[in-house]
């Protein structure tokens, strides 16, 4: 048995070390917020925090979360950055189809947590490695800007 | 459910006080406004309506009429939209909830919106021919219909409150989910109203808001499906979980026509949390307690192939084939003028091939689907565009009938046409089959770019002769490539012309004396389909270069030279000249330390709406291609929702210019040379342009936007190349083109 704590709350799974956190979240746990986009870190669909840093939970085993917390889309509204960082997302219009948008809005996060203020080049260095087919760089670069500074952005 | 009709309308046809549909919809709609009323859910006003009118008869499992698609207003007020069409993204989940809110005076929020069942007679779409989504025709189809749904209830419920108070409808209004007597000062909510309202006939003249008034057309409205969305709550089809659910994968043959020849299920069986093996005869599935074990079990099965006579297939040979085919016998799609014999004869002649290449639609959720089958009755999950082809294929494939079939619909994680096919929800039932519990079947990433349905390959022979202003005075375009809809919608392709094939190629705006387009089908040996800008997605490329070409040839300035083409067409005009002027055309681009940089711009004509587009770019000496800027004017008609509008545009040229620059399918040894994002690039944050979009107000039928957008910009992007660099980019890729 391995012990996954996800969100705070710690969760007996039987499965392999090797298991990656992202089937364990959504197969096991049964959390299905987090997407499966690549299995191969390449889209970022898939991104959750581990101790506060964003991952990819396609490609990290569940061992590597060992006396670690996992934080998923689910959990972000509890916190003041999550919550105006969806915020911003909901103001700016950015979804479309919304399938990439829980990897985005956990990269997005991890930025606003290391770089209150990103300048374009921190966006993009931070976002690049997530991907939305339907194209909603513009808006997400905008969301972006609006939760780093939402008063500014609502004059 | 259990489902009262209270036929009181019998089959009166309404007439209703509003602009007939755009003549530029095809395929003839004669529709009549069949409006029944009935209860439904118990309490509640019921207004069904139908889109294409073939009779009124009472609904239910014995009707002979089935209406296609509803209104349910209950006792608290609350109004319940079933929709016929999907949201994968699009913004139809919020436009047509605005179209109803309108005209029945509610709150857009007090609509609540159902995924519809399936139900071809009830929900076709008069675009499509089928309860389909797609082709940018949600808004175009819906506009009408949705609105006179709206305003009949309105209507009615007014007359309910009148007859409560004993006053003139005519004194009354409707506001804000409530009938209001003025005079009186007396009002009652919807709610308190829908029984009475649903005693009454409905009204012979229905009439429609003047566009003056509106309220909620035309002004931004936040997505409705943005909340769940951000939070991770909202469901695909790939986020189903039952009970007693089993997790599969799936491989199927690497080359198209080929079979499994043999699979080693016990080191499958060794991996823990592994099942159950599924050997269909084209593929293999590995049944497991989740997908890593399904992924790890699916490795060890070493599966053998017996790849039959598709194993040597290469995309060179594909187009050699394409190639012997273009110079045979053609189907004509438009002959105007004797384009033929001016260009026998013409001094001043030119010509060119143009190819673009096999795409994946690459959707970020894979293809998935949940199939519960037991032995007298199917259920599925999925996100499909097309819930009655679904429904019918299952039927044929298990022999149930059709009513012992429920398709659950979901939202679509990118629908692209990909969820057009069936292929996949077909597969995970012959899988469903084998296995005894609830299956849901996910394909992976490799299994999904390998096992797309392609965008065709087109093989284009273009050529045109110019007159002595330098004017063209004949154009002949000959498109070789294979017909989706000859196998989609076979009734749709007459005297072997595919519509899709040639659109955008045909009825140009153009002012061309003499016109010759030209269809020769070309099948490869697998199944090619619809991708988003389906046939103007490959016609904008060849022809918006190719008069592009022409202009250079004359020395002409390619605005200009589009623009005195469009002297006969005000709205191609109107929006030329806004795009134009909107990107500063006229100030040429300075190269800068990154690279050359060029401006290239597009005229489109597509999906019912006006579009032009100019795009900055810039080339690098290593020849990559960086779009700094696109602009975009359109002229889509009446708008619903004004930030939709934007939010298509900008995703619509964004997946464009993903495809003109990287976009490409290849086959070597019978295979798909690609398979994951490394390979199959997209466009990312850091590589996407500005894009601006300016909106022309207008009045006329609402346009499609789903689509012209990606259109458009693939030929916008390789003139600009050319403007940069003075190479002209016939074969797409772009960036491929270049470095070759």
């Amino acid at each position: 048995m391995i012990t996954l704590k996800v969100n705070g709350k710690e969760h007996e799974l039987d499965v392999t070390d090797d298991m990656p956190i992202l089937w364990a979240i959504r197969d096991v746990v049964g959390m299905t917020g987090t997407k499966f986009g690549c299995g191969m870190a390449l889209c970022g669909a898939c991104t959750v925090h581990l101790d506060g840093a964003p991952i990819r939970s396609c490609v990290t085993p569940v061992s590597a979360a060992s006396g670690k917390n996992v934080t998923t889309i689910e959990s972000v509204s509890d916190t003041e950055i999550g919550k105006r960082v969806q915020d911003a997302w909901i103001a700016e219009e950015v979804v479309q189809c919304g399938y990439c948008q829980s990897g985005q809005i956990m990269s997005a996060i991890a930025l606003l947590k290391d770089k209150p203020t990103p300048t374009d080049a921190d966006i993009d260095s931070a976002m690049s490695g997530n991907i939305c087919r339907c194209g909603t760089y513009v808006r997400i670069r905008a969301a972006i800007k609006r939760a780093a500074n939402p008063v500014k952005a609502e004059a | 459910m259990n489902m009262i009709d209270k036929d009181l309308v019998g089959a009166s046809t309404s007439a209703v006080k509003s602009p007939e549909p755009s003549s530029l919809i095809s395929g003839g709609v004669n529709r009549r406004d069949f409006l029944k009323l009935s209860s439904l859910f118990g309490a509640g006003l019921m207004l069904q309506f139908s889109f294409i009118g073939t009779g009124c008869s009472k609904i239910g499992e014995k009707s002979q009429f089935t209406p296609n698609a509803f209104i349910h207003i209950d006792e608290d007020g609350l109004v319940t939209l079933v929709a016929h069409k999907v949201e994968m993204g699009q913004g139809t989940y919020t436009s047509m909830p605005m179209l109803i809110a309108e005209e029945l005076e509610v709150d857009v929020s007090k609509v609540r919106l159902e995924h519809a069942a399936p139900n071809e007679s009830a929900y076709k779409d008069p675009l499509l021919g089928g309860q389909i989504t797609g082709g940018s025709t949600s808004v175009r189809s819906a506009w009408k219909p949705l609105r006179e749904a709206g305003a009949t209830a309105r209507m009615m419920l007014i007359s309910a409150a009148a007859l409560e108070w004993k006053v003139d409808p005519k004194s009354c209004i409707a506001e804000n989910g409530e009938v209001i007597h003025p005079d009186s000062g007396q009002r009652l909510g919807y709610g308190k109203l829908v029984n009475q309202a649903a005693r009454l006939p409905v009204p012979e003249v229905i009439v429609l808001k003047d566009p003056k008034d509106f309220k909620i057309i035309g002004k931004p409205v936040h997505r409705l499906d943005s909340p769940e969305k951000v939070n991770g709550s909202a469901q695909f089809g790939i986020d189903v979980q039952l009970p007693d659910m089993k997790i599969a994968t799936v491989a199927a043959s690497p080359v198209f026509g080929g079979k499994l020849a043999s699979v080693d299920e016990d080191k499958a069986k060794a991996v823990k949390g592994v099942r159950q093996i599924v050997k269909l005869d084209n593929a293999v599935a590995v049944i497991a307690d989740h997908m890593w074990a399904a992924k790890q079990g699916l490795a060890a099965l070493d599966a053998k192939w017996e790849d039959g006579a598709n194993a040597g297939y290469t995309t060179a040979s594909l187009v050699q084939d394409l190639d012997k085919a273009s110079k045979g016998e053609a189907a004509i799609a438009e002959n105007k003028g004797d384009a033929a014999s001016v260009l026998k004869g013409a001094s001043k002649k030119f010509e060119a091939i143009y190819e673009l290449p096999f795409l994946a639609h690459a959707t970020m959720e894979p293809m998935n689907c949940t199939v519960h089958l037991q032995s007298d009755s199917c259920e599925i999950w999925v996100g499909t565009q097309v819930p009655t082809i679904a429904q019918g294929a299952i039927a044929q494939l298990t022999g149930l009938p059709i009513e012992k079939i429920t398709i659950n619909n979901h939202l679509l994680g990118g629908g692209f046409g990909r969820r057009l096919e069936v292929d996949f929800i077909v597969q995970a039932v012959q899988i469903a089959k084998e296995v005894d519990s609830p299956v849901k079947v996910v394909w992976t990433r490799e299994e999904d770019v390998q096992h797309d349905m392609y965008r065709p390959y087109y093989y284009d022979r273009i050529s045109a002769s110019l007159d002595d202003k330098s004017m063209p005075e004949a154009w002949n375009h000959r498109i070789t490539g294979s017909s989706i809809m000859a196998r989609f919608f076979p009734p749709a392709v007459k005297d072997g012309v595919d519509p899709d094939a040639v659109e955008a190629a045909r009825d140009l705006k153009y002012n061309i004396p003499n016109v010759l387009v030209e269809y020769v089908r070309h099948e490869p040996p697998f199944i090619t389909a619809f991708w988003r800008g389906v046939g103007p997605t490959h016609n904008a490329f060849v022809v918006e270069s190719f008069i592009d070409e022409l202009a250079a040839s004359a020395k002409q300035d390619p605005f200009e030279y589009r623009r005195k083409l469009l002297v006969n067409d005000t709205r191609a005009k109107a929006v030329l000249e806004l795009a134009a002027e909107k990107a500063n055309w006229k100030q040429p681009l300075a190269a800068t330390k990154e690279g050359k940089a060029g401006k290239g711009i597009s005229s489109l004509f597509a999906f019912g709406s006006y579009m032009s587009l100019v795009a900055d770019v810039i080339v690098t000496p290593d020849n990559e291609v960086l779009v700094k800027r696109v602009v975009c004017a359109v002229d889509c008609g009446m708008v619903v929702n004004p930030d939709t509008v934007r939010a298509q545009l900008e995703g619509g040229v964004i997946f464009g210019i993903t495809a003109a620059l990287w976009g490409e399918v290849t086959f070597k040894d019978g295979r798909t040379e690609q398979s994951n994002f490394h390979n199959y690039r997209l466009m990312r944050i850091n590589e996407a342009p500005i894009v601006e979009v300016y909106v022309v107000d207008s009045h006329e039928s609402p346009g499609g936007l789903g689509e012209p957008g990606t259109s458009a910009v693939m030929p916008a992007v390789a003139n600009a190349v050319f403007a940069a660099t003075g190479k002209r980019v016939r074969k797409l890729p772009i960036v491929n083109s270049l470095k070759a």
